[in-house]
């Protein structure tokens, strides 16, 4: 299933699964991390999946890339591994002024800003990964009518909270950062919680979002 | 009740605690962090007789001011570090890689790293810090770790317990050899390069700019014309990774690097050059060659074993 391993540096496996971006050639990929997690091979540091590689870093004073490639080669996967995936429901307010983008994008679409929410609210997201910044999930695959570039020159600060489009993904901007996707509203809930200590991410790869719209009214009282 | 502290009278430009880091986060976006300089890092707490794993300040640049109120307690400074001590109005000097005892009252100056950058504070005794997922490390883009995940303050307090009573001395001679050359390993994307942009990006030099930080080191140079995509599907990354952006400047990933980008990379900077690596202060020029993966696995052996080689001789 793993297409090719090869080295990134001396203390890393590049392992792919194939050039698309789709829904199961990523579950393959967090198939083998759920896998891999439960492995305890000797010398692995961090296990990063993304839509369609994984990348494996290991210690080199433990391990290294020949020993832990055939490793992986010949690992046994446990079916059923991605049983444990949840659907959680995501609230997200619109008012103007959390919807940075929605004019650009009626515009760039040529669709109302009420079809654009209403397209955007009917559909289920799968969670391809998670990271960049901590806990940012990355979600896919908008219908194909809200397909839209990236702004020409990204934000300085995007809002925390804020959800973003771009192309066939979304994403929640867990905190305040520079980025260049179309900001069409804002939840309440902290998708990432600096403040626990186990499974700070509220999303995970492998997940499933749905998103409802609310008020500023609830969206405040959301907030207290 | 903790009677013992240090004040802090001038937090320094980039001050902040630091561990081995924190593995098996990258999943969820959390990088590695930790002490830049791991050898660096290990020596510090190894002339405490600490732990080898004991938080440490890590300082860039200028370090922070401190006075210390409390019992006698050792101290150590490592990397190619200016600093003294003010005692009774009096300028004490010292030498990096040595046991020192603070009084009370006493106040620890650390001026500047010498053409380097990191520099690591160790006590006989522990920094009172708070864990964020196994670690102490700061990390000040998620705001976790130590310090509610911030740099040192102006006027903060930071409490010390489990001191020592028996001051170590320790001592050791180390010269932070600095390079210019930095070893690499091809990336996945090599190919996206056209074979001029590769010769020059091996034969050419690259400023180190000032936008450079615990995250990343931006690259100044020729430009490194891509052929193919200035974009990947994004994909994770690894300390040490050079990316070439869509204008054509490499940026090599460093501990606090976002977990995933998006990319194409040229190639990953060898293991046992990371430590010099990280020290190299902006304005200066570096240059890229390549070995091959069996070389680097050498030259890592080589390179740990003379760290362990200064880790036992001061046991």
């Amino acid at each position: 299933m793993i297409k090719n391993i090869s080295n990134l540096g001396d203390a890393a496996l590049y392992c792919d699964f194939g050039a698309e971006v789709n829904k199961e050639i990523n579950r393959n990929v967090i198939n083998y991390f759920n896998n891999l997690r439960d492995s305890n091979f000797l010398g692995i540091t961090n296990i990063t999946p993304s839509y369609n590689k994984l990348v494996i870093s290991f210690d080199l004073r433990l391990t290294s890339f020949t020993k832990l490639k055939k490793q992986v080669e010949n690992l046994e996967l446990k079916k059923n591994n991605n049983s444990k995936n949840n659907l959680i429901k995501i609230p997200v307010c619109c008012a103007e002024e959390f919807a940075l983008d929605i004019k650009r994008l009626q515009k760039l679409l040529k669709i109302n800003e009420a079809k654009i929410y209403e397209t955007f609210f009917s559909k289920n997201y799968y969670c391809y990964m998670t990271g960049f910044i901590a806990g940012m999930p990355f979600l896919g695959d908008m219908d194909k009518s809200l397909f839209a570039k990236r702004l020409e020159t990204p934000r300085v600060k995007v809002p925390k909270n804020s959800i973003g489009i771009t192309e066939q993904f979304c994403n929640i901007y867990t905190f305040e950062s520079p980025g260049g996707w179309n900001i069409i509203g804002k939840t309440p809930v902290d998708i990432f919680d600096n403040k626990k200590n186990t499974e700070p991410n509220l999303i995970n790869p492998g997940d499933t979002i749905s998103f409802y719209p609310i008020s500023k009214l609830e969206y405040e009282k959301k907030y207290e | 009740m903790n009677k013992n502290y240090f004040e802090v009278l001038r937090p320094g430009i980039n001050s902040t605690f630091q561990d081995n880091g924190r593995n098996n986060f990258y999943h969820i976006g959390i990088p590695f962090s930790g002490a830049m300089d791991n050898r660096n890092f290990l020596l510090a707490n190894t002339i405490s007789n600490n732990e080898i794993n004991n938080p440490v300040v890590e300082f860039a640049y200028q370090g922070p001011k401190l006075k210390y109120i409390g019992e006698n307690i050792s101290i150590n400074v490592t990397g190619d570090v200016n600093f003294k001590i003010i005692r009774k109005n009096k300028n004490l000097e010292f030498s990096c890689y040595e046991n020192i005892i603070l009084e009370n009252n006493d106040c620890l100056d650390i001026l500047s790293t010498n053409r380097s950058v990191y520099g690591y504070l160790s006590i006989g005794g522990t920094f009172e810090v708070d864990y964020y997922l196994n670690s102490c490390s700061t990390n000040t883009k998620a705001k976790i770790g130590a310090n509610s995940g911030e740099k040192l303050k102006k006027g903060q307090i930071i409490h010390l317990k489990n001191i020592k009573k028996i001051l170590p001395k320790n001592k050791i001679e180390y010269l932070n050899s600095k390079i210019e050359n930095i070893r690499i390993i091809k990336g996945p994307h090599f190919d996206y390069f056209s074979k001029d942009a590769i010769d020059s990006f091996f034969s050419d030099e690259f400023n180190v700019t000032k936008l450079s930080d615990r995250m990343g080191i931006r690259l100044k140079g020729p430009k490194i014309s891509n052929i193919k995509n200035t974009n990947i599907k994004s994909e994770g990354l690894v300390k040490g990774v050079i990316q070439i952006t869509a204008d054509g400047d490499p940026i090599i990933m460093l501990s606090d690097h976002g977990t995933i980008g998006g990319y194409p990379k040229i190639g990953v900077v060898i293991s046992a050059d990371y430590d010099k690596l990280v020290q190299i202060p902006p304005g200066s020029k570096i240059k890229f060659k390549e070995i091959n993966l069996k070389d680097a696995e050498t030259i890592f052996k080589l390179y740990e074993m003379e760290t362990q080689n200064l880790i036992s001789n001061i046991k």
